[in-house]
Formats: C-alpha cells, structure tokens, sequence
C-alpha cells in the first residue's frame, strides 16, 4: 500500500486499521505531506491554504460512509500542527477514522498537534475514531489532540479515543457545544506506562433543551506514569449530564482526576462518578485459580478493562 | 488424589490468635464426590481456599495426586489440576463470559470449531443461553444468580482432575437448582478419574454425595458414608 515501510505500515494498521486503499473518502498524512488524498460524490477533502491541514465537506443526507485521515510520523524531530474542520450538513450518518502514531528513532522529540473541529448540522450522526500511539527507541513521542464539536440540533456524535502506548506526552483537549436535542457520547481509554504524562480536559456545554453528554473514561497509569483527568460539564437547558472517570492505579504511578459540574438551568440534571484504585485483589485472585500467573491475570484485567 | 493433613489456620486478630482450622484430615479419591458441610463459621470457606491456594496453612499439609503442593500458589495448584468455585463470584469491568470461558478452557487460546460449541454447551449446562451471555460483561449488571452459573460454568470449562465448589447454590433459583444437581451428575458420570468436592447445605446435594464431612468449629466433627452422616447430623447440630 503506498509508498510506506513496513513500521509505518504497521503504525497505519496499529491506528486506523487501514492496510491497503479504503474505499471512499481519504487523505494519508505521513511526516507532514499528504502521500494520498481522495475524495468521494459526498464527501470532499479540499487542502487548506496557509496552514496546514484539510476541510473535510460532507453534502447534506450522507449516509455509511467512512472517511479515513490517519497521520503517521516517523521522522524524527518532526513538529506540526495540523487543522482539521469537518463541515457535516443534515441528515448525515457517517464514520470518521483519524488516529495518529509516531516512531521515533532519534535524539529529538517529534510533536503532532492535530486540532480537529466539526461543525455537524441538523439531525445527523458522526462516529468519530482516533487511536494514538508511540514506537521507537527514540526522544519524546508527543501527541496533543484537539477535538471541537458543534452539534446542531437533533444531531449525535460518538468519540472513541484511545491512547494505545508509547506516548510520551499528551494533552488533550475534547470540548463540545450542544443544541437542542443533540447528543455527545465520549468514550476515552489512555494507556500510560515508563515516565509518561498523559492529561485530559474535557468540556460539554449543554446550551439546548434535552441535549447530553455522556462520558466515559477509564484510564490505566503503569510504572512512574502520571495521569489528570478533568471534566466539566456546563448544563444551560434542560439537559442530562454524565460523568464517569475509572482508573487503575499500578506501581508508581499518579491519577488525579477533577470532575466538575456546574448547572445554570433548574432542569439541569447532571452526575459525575470518580473512582481511582488498584487492581482489585479478587479479580486477579479468580484469574490466578484459573491458571494464570499474577502477570497473565493482570493483563487480562488491563485489557478486558480498556477494551 | 487429595488429601488434607493435620490442616491448622489461625489469623491474628489483634493480639488474639483466632483459630479457624484446627488439625483437620481428611482425603478424597478418585471418583468420588465429598460434600462439605457444618455451621456457619464452622472453616469450610477457609478449607476451600487453602486447598485451592488463595490462603495459605499455618501447619499441616495438602497433598494433590502424591504431591505436596502445601507451599504452592493458586497458581501452580490451578496448572497441577485444582478447580475451585467460588462462593462469591468476582465482577470484572471490561472482561466478558466470552474471555472468562477462554481464559478458564483454553488458557487464552481464541475460540473456534470444537470449541465454541463446547463453550455454548458449557452456558446451557448452567441454564444460560449463550447467544444472549457470551459477550455481556461480567459486572453487576447481571444478576447474582446469574453471575453464580457464570462461576460455575467457568470452573466446568476447567475440566480439573479435583475441583471444589464452594456453596454453589447459594443465589440460584430452583429452576437452576435443578440444572446444577444435572451438572454435577455429569461431572461424574463423565469420568471416574476426577474428584469433586462441594460445600453445601443443600439435603439435595448432600444426597449426591459418596461421602459427607461435617466440620464444626474448624474440626471434622463427622466423615463417613453419606446416609450414615446424615442420619447422625442431627448429634452433631
């Protein structure tokens, strides 16, 4: 597939699950040029002018389609910044697949800041994915992920973003505005291990009658790794917000998580849930009497739990 | 095939040492199946656990096919052929009946052919469609009865030469009461190598049993043929 060697391959699998050339709309980033760009009837992929980056347009009524807008970077030293602003129209129902991995060989650190803004119309549905990971021997594989979402009225979106390994250093930023009747569902999972730093701000205003947001976190914090997790949910309407922040403690490791309320509207309801703890002892013990070794039945638990 | 000997557990509790086993034998051969029974706090949650390894004995020794496995952990014990059902099924956030069942069967070998038919039979031995339960997650948005069968089909999936179950019908409703009874028969109709031990109050389960062992206040205050003990628990109460 394309001009890449077999780690960015891998990397391009690892993220996007994308092996050879998908069907409909794309754009393949890799080490800050776009090595393969299409678009489809429904969904244009324009190049921005004086930035980096791609407009993403997506016609009125599209419905199954996938776009793919993975980055692979694998020179070393690399720094970018990369806008992305998808414009969704009506009646959408459609899957957007970005994801970004770094392999870094080298003595510099490389940085991808993607900030990815939608702006979804009326009543349609966007599944968002966005896998990050790391490879390599190499200095500081640093990825700092913006995502932006206006939903219109009536309209849905659903994140899943995850933070495989291998990522140095993160902070992330998701914010959402929501009109009347719209939906957001976030799901994160991060992965943190070595001496990694891994923060995620998440921000929902609630601004129309029964829009909500429901967000779901779990997190794992290995070895030396330092995890903080905020959430802030801001309820104008008559809305629903939930919160729910999990995550396993191992080793050395730091998780601090801060969720946060703050209601303007009577018919505001909203609820967060924290929890923060070790690996419960039963669980390991039930795996253990299976026939697992501590080590086995830990990483089951890790893996079932950020599945 | 397994023996307990001389099988003593104290816990310190505070600058008091609490007996809980005390000097307790007993063994069980191949083919037969034990039941356990007694008081409540009388140590048969405790015996389950040291035999299976998830405590370990102040004094005595476990003996597993001529073997001393007194010093190994749950671990190794489970690997050496040492099933056990717990009383209290575990919730897990993530892992499902699915990876429980693969994990319990295959040690983590993906399912296919034989084996997922052996896994969908394994869930309706416990009165669970497997349609319905392989990839619910095993967390409290299942019932406690059913959480149990999950348990239960999980230790099945083993297929252990010695397995124990500790109070499997506590939770379980008469309907699956019934299929647990037929679980049990098959487990020994199925092979006359295997050894099953299950602790219980249940007169249904104790009526399956070659042999009853009452324990009380951490010693075995009964142990002989099934109709014998029953007829003299009424002493021992």
């Amino acid at each position: 597939m394309m001009d890449l060697d077999k780690i960015e391959r891998d990397l391009m699998r690892e993220v996007s699950g994308v092996t050879e050339i998908p069907e409909g709309a794309y754009n393949f980033r890799v080490n800050g040029k776009s090595i393969g760009r299409h678009s489809s009837d429904r969904i244009d992929i324009i190049p921005k002018h004086g930035k980096s980056g791609i407009d993403i347009r997506i016609a009125n009524d599209t419905r199954g389609e996938i776009a793919h807008i993975p980055v692979i970077i694998s020179a070393s030293g690399l720094k970018e910044a990369v806008y992305n602003d998808f414009y969704i129209g009506d009646n959408c129902e459609v899957t957007i697949i970005a994801g970004c991995g770094i392999y870094n060989c080298g003595a510099d650190d490389s940085i991808h800041d993607g900030i990815h803004t939608f702006y979804v119309g009326k009543n349609s549905t966007v599944y968002y994915i966005e896998k990050h990971c790391g490879i390599g021997p190499g200095a500081g594989k640093i990825l700092n992920p913006t995502t932006k979402l206006f939903l219109g009225e009536g309209s849905r979106a659903e994140l899943l973003m995850e933070q495989i390994k291998g990522v140095d250093s993160a902070r992330r930023l998701t914010e959402a505005e929501l009109k009347k009747d719209a939906q957001v569902m976030i799901k994160e999972r991060l992965f943190t291990h070595g001496k990694q730093l891994a923060e995620s701000k998440i921000v929902a205003h609630l601004l129309g009658d029964n829009s909500s947001v429901d967000i779901v976190s779990r997190a794992v914090a290995q070895d030396y790794s330092v995890q903080n997790f905020s959430s802030h949910i801001i309820g104008k309407a008559k809305c629903r917000g939930h919160s729910e922040c999990d995550a396993i403690i191992m080793d050395n490791a730091r998780v601090n998580a801060e969720p946060a309320l703050d209601a303007q509207d009577v018919d505001a309801e909203l609820i967060h849930e924290a929890a923060i703890g070790k690996i419960a002892s039963d669980q390991l013990m039930k795996l253990m009497t299976l026939g697992l070794s501590r080590r086995q039945a830990e990483a089951q638990i890790i893996n079932g739990f950020l599945k | 095939m397994l023996r307990v000997e001389n099988a003593s557990f104290e816990v310190k509790k505070g600058r008091k040492k609490l007996v809980i086993l005390d000097d307790v034998s007993f063994s069980v051969k191949p083919g037969e199946l034990v039941v356990i029974t007694g008081p409540n706090g009388s140590g048969k949650s405790t015996l389950a656990k040291i035999i299976a390894g998830v405590e370990m004995l102040s004094n005595g020794k476990i003996i597993l096919n001529e073997q001393d496995v007194s010093t190994k952990d749950c671990t190794e014990r489970a690997r050496m052929g040492i099933a056990y059902s717990l009383q209290a099924p575990v919730h897990f956030k993530g892992l499902t009946v699915r990876d429980l069942l693969q994990i319990a069967s295959t040690s983590g070998e993906t399912f296919c052919g034989e084996n997922l038919a052996e896994v969908n039979g394994l869930l309706e031995k416990v009165g669970l469609d497997s349609g319905q339960y392989l990839d619910r997650e095993i967390n409290s948005s299942l019932s406690g009865g059913e959480l149990k069968r999950i348990e239960i089909a999980s230790v099945i999936a083993r297929n252990a030469s010695f397995t124990i179950f500790d109070e499997p019908e506590a939770g379980i409703d008469i309907w699956s009461f019934n299929n647990l009874i037929k679980v049990f028969k098959d487990m020994r109709k199925n092979s006359s190598e295997h050894a099953i031990v299950i602790i219980s109050h249940q007169e249904r389960i104790m009526q399956l049993a070659d042999r009853i062992i009452v324990l009380k206040d951490g010693k075995v205050a009964l142990d002989g043929k099934s109709e014998k003990v029953l007829a003299a628990m009424g002493d021992v109460k």
